[in-house]
């Protein structure tokens, strides 16, 4: 019964872009599987861990250009590169998160903050990568081990969804195990976790492994979606806020939240720019950053707040789904 | 050369010290994070550009104007935005602010377009000291000794005035100020104002050397964030050193390291300051 809502979703989101075919759509739906992804995955370090993190643009980087590198370098297909991608993300967010962790609240996001952009730095003038240019990966005929697909956006579309599904599941079960109970602990009170016999730092640092090789996944995704990166496209402070927006705007600390928040911002942000963006004078901007306030300001408590709270009334389905 | 370097590290980094002070204030009494801080400087700075360009002030003479506009925009955010979301959970006002600085920034574009302006012209222009190897811009001492003068200023004001200690009173316990009576609404507006004023001055001397555009304001908001956390939370004088030493560590770090790193230079020097100091060089 529990999961019910859940397969509800994913039923929801695969049949969606084959009954409605228009282009503009199904890139709505590609760029929605890749930010609500990304939210899951940052939602492992941050809703559940309670650790907030604003640099996960790092590691989104790092998976870009790991597989970008490969393919345009060497010829490495993508599929390569993404998983190399997401151990090195993982190897990194280890080094750096490992001193960043004695840090708390506050003083630790602004440093994973600091991270992502010395990160991005080092991107810039490293010459290897072809620095602030950016690298165009080389267009081939459309081919699966390429991950390139020009007729039809589907192909990218399915590859999206198997991540989304991939990455739900992981948060998911991660929710329900054993860790997911020492996160939550750990998120309540960092001395009361320890006090039981928890150990912070090792599941803290579990968790931003997961959390950032699940991001780096999707960094991939999205170069060959563009087929274009440049470290300040995918390193921008901009990416990792809107990983922590659209979880913020769902709601905290439970798997519906980054796909409720991801459902309306991303929408909202990539049709506000489709129908408005043409002027170059920031209007798509402008009426995206009104309506995010607006939310903000009537909704103070996420989607899932409201969901809650008509459940509560009515006793129906999204009660249970938040138990 | 060494310390032509230190000096306009020194010059630079009292601007970002009293930028940071005006973010810090907010942070610390609030627990909120103004995203759109760096955007209040670019208020200031384009209020101080076409106060210039339409009506030919000076710089100098639009400054109490820039931190009356800039104040009044606090205010305003505080009672049309941050208040409805402060008591939310998580950072749902951190949401609330980051689409404010989209909105202001963009409205900026729209009116004004992306292109750079400069004061071209004003009584700093051009004005140098010359002492020994040692070139002093009249432009970047005036904004030094300016941004040192409002640090002092706010400093004494939350010390010594009945208004700066409700303001502190209010940071320790909100529930407790109230039931002394403090009226804790107004004290946030208040913060809110001298916050904006804080910006205000800072952003109507930076309008004399640096080119006033919609983005202008982002790589300082960005930099006050990690001068807040390096200087430790709420604290005015942690504001002012660390500015100092951001504003250190980026000239000498672009100096001997090449311009490309110099942000990345002072992101590390955060980094490693709370290695050694988890809250700051004055948390505790």
């Amino acid at each position: 019964m529990k999961n019910r809502a859940l397969y509800l979703i994913f039923a929801a989101v695969l049949v969606l872009p084959f009954a409605i075919t228009n282009v503009n759509f199904q890139h709505v739906m590609i760029m929605f599987l890749i930010f609500a992804s990304l939210g899951e995955s940052w939602n492992i370090i941050t809703g559940f861990a309670g650790q907030t993190s604003f640099g996960h643009a790092a590691f989104f980087g790092i998976g870009a250009y790991t597989s970008t590198v490969l393919f345009y370098k060497f010829g490495v297909s993508p599929w390569v590169g993404m998983l190399l991608g997401a151990g090195i993300a993982a190897v990194v967010s280890v080094i750096v998160s490992y001193p960043c962790f004695r840090l708390r609240g506050h003083y630790f996001a602004i440093a994973t903050l600091a991270v992502a952009e010395i990160i991005k730095q080092l991107f810039v003038s490293w010459d290897y990568v072809e620095g602030a240019t950016g690298i165009s990966i080389p267009v081939v005929e459309d081919s699966f081990i390429a991950m390139q697909f020009h007729g039809s956006k589907i192909p990218y579309f399915l590859i999206g969804f198997a991540l989304f599904f991939l990455i739900v599941m992981v948060a998911r079960s991660i929710e329900k195990s054993k860790m997911g109970f020492y996160l939550k602990a750990i998120r309540e009170s960092h001395e009361a976790a320890e006090a039981l016999g928890i150990n912070p730092r090792k599941y803290k640092l579990l968790a931003m492994m997961i959390s950032s090789a699940l991001t780096a996944l999707l960094g991939t995704l999205y170069a060959q979606y563009i087929l274009y990166i440049d470290p300040f496209m995918v390193f921008s402070l901009e990416i990792s806020m809107k990983i922590v927006l659209l979880s913020v705007l769902g709601g905290l600390g439970n798997i519906y939240g980054p796909i409720i928040g991801a459902a309306i911002l991303i929408p909202l942000s990539e049709y506000t720019r489709v129908f408005l963006g043409g002027t170059g004078k920031g209007i798509d901007l402008m009426i995206y950053g009104a309506l995010i306030v607006l939310i903000a300001c009537f909704e103070p408590h996420g989607i899932i707040g409201l969901l809650k709270k008509r459940g509560k009334k009515r006793g129906a389905l999204y009660a249970k789904t938040n138990a | 050369m060494l310390l032509q370097v230190l000096l306009t590290g020194v010059l630079i980094g009292s601007v970002y010290s009293l930028v940071a002070v005006g973010l810090t204030l907010v942070w610390g009494l609030m627990d909120i994070i103004n995203f759109a801080h760096g955007e209040f400087l670019m208020i200031s700075m384009y209020t101080t550009f076409w106060l210039y360009a339409l009506l030919k002030f000076d710089p100098l003479a639009s400054l109490p104007i820039a931190v009356g506009v800039v104040a009044l925009v606090g205010v305003l955010t505080y009672k049309l935005v941050v208040k409805r979301v402060a008591n939310a959970p998580g950072l749902m006002a951190l949401l609330a602010t980051f689409g404010l600085s989209l909105f202001i920034r963009n409205l900026a574009q729209f009116l004004w377009s992306p292109n750079y302006r400069f004061v071209s012209e004003s009584l700093l222009t051009d004005k140098r000291f010359i002492i020994g190897d040692l070139i002093i811009g009249l432009p970047q001492l005036v904004a030094a000794v300016g941004s040192f003068a409002m640090t002092l200023i706010i400093a004494l004001l939350i010390k010594k005035t009945k208004t700066g200690r409700a303001i502190q009173a209010t940071a320790q316990s909100k529930d407790i100020a109230e039931l002394m009576g403090v009226n804790t609404e107004r004290i946030y507006a208040i913060t809110f104002a001298i916050s904006g004023a804080c910006v205000g001055v800072a952003g109507a001397l930076l309008a004399n050397t640096f080119p006033v555009y919609p983005e202008c304001g982002a790589m300082y908001g960005l930099l006050a964030f990690v001068i807040v956390a390096l200087g430790g939370f709420g604290n005015i004088w942690g504001a002012f050193y660390a500015g100092i030493l951001i504003g250190l560590a980026e000239t000498l770090g672009g100096f001997y390291l090449g311009t490309q790193f110099k942000y990345a230079i002072a992101f590390l020097i955060y980094l490693l300051v709370l290695q050694f100091r988890p809250k700051g060089l004055f948390g505790w």
